[in-house]
């Protein structure tokens, strides 16, 4: 098991990404590649009001984490921190946050997109649309496309 | 007979019309599987909601699991769509 820190949190607040990259690298002097991700809630051109995010409390959690230690475990990452948010999302708000450091950026790069990919696939989080005319949109269906985007790292490099 | 506690999230969830129940299992039902079809005897809500059950996944004490899973030893089961967090 890798000792490099992770820091996993689901909320319904909003993150600071100031505030996470800060903590995550302090009082550190080994660091050299710091690299953030942030979703946010889009519009769709204006027709979408608000996303509701589910989660399954516990497991998000603990399949987040999962994801961030085999993510350290495989880039060499030396910190990762990610965050989820739950509930009524309006646009324009955040809705994830992962921040991953490693000694050059190639590693942490690497480290982020794979932690969203499978983060994306595997952590227990639906969203349900809020239409800006008053309907609701219904549960947003999985795309292939984020299937194909987590199966790229099975493949050998 | 197993007694275990049911969740079920979204979709799922809805078209169940409850977010958790406590059943008790008869001995035919092994496998995560076999949980679904013994769950589309139990009413027309199930059915509803797991009517593509190639498209429901299932989670044993908080784990993705397969269909063929066996279940024994589960003390909550999870059921839901396809997840589309991030």
């Amino acid at each position: 098991m890798s000792r490099a820190p992770v820091t996993v949190r689901v909320q319904r607040d909003d993150f600071d990404l100031a505030a996470e990259v800060r903590a995550l690298s302090a009082g550190r002097h080994d660091i050299g590649a710091v690299v953030t991700f942030c979703g946010l809630c889009r519009d769709e051109a204006g027709t979408l009001s608000a996303l509701e995010l589910e989660h399954y409390p516990g497991m998000a959690e603990a399949e987040i984490a999962r994801i961030c230690g085999q993510a350290i475990d495989r880039f060499g990452l030396q910190a990762a921190t990610a965050i989820h948010r739950y509930g009524k999302i309006l646009p324009g708000e955040n809705i994830v946050l992962v921040v991953t450091a490693s000694p050059h950026r190639q590693a942490a790069f690497d480290g982020a997109n794979f932690i969203m990919d499978f983060l994306k696939t595997s952590a227990p989080f639906w969203k349900k649309e809020h239409a800006t005319d008053g309907s609701t949109g219904g549960w947003v269906s999985a795309k292939d496309a984020d299937d194909s985007a987590r199966d790229r790292w099975s493949k050998s490099e | 007979m197993a007694r275990v506690d049911l969740v079920y999230f979204a979709w799922v969830r809805e078209r169940i019309g409850k977010a958790e129940e406590t059943l008790e299992l008869p001995d035919s039902v092994v496998t995560a599987g076999d949980l679904l079809g013994y769950l589309k005897t139990l009413g027309e809500e199930y059915v509803a909601a797991l009517e593509h059950e190639n498209v429901i996944r299932v989670a044993i004490n908080q784990e993705h699991v397969d269909h063929h899973e066996p279940i024994a030893g589960a003390r909550e089961i999870a059921l839901f769509p396809p997840m589309t967090g991030g």
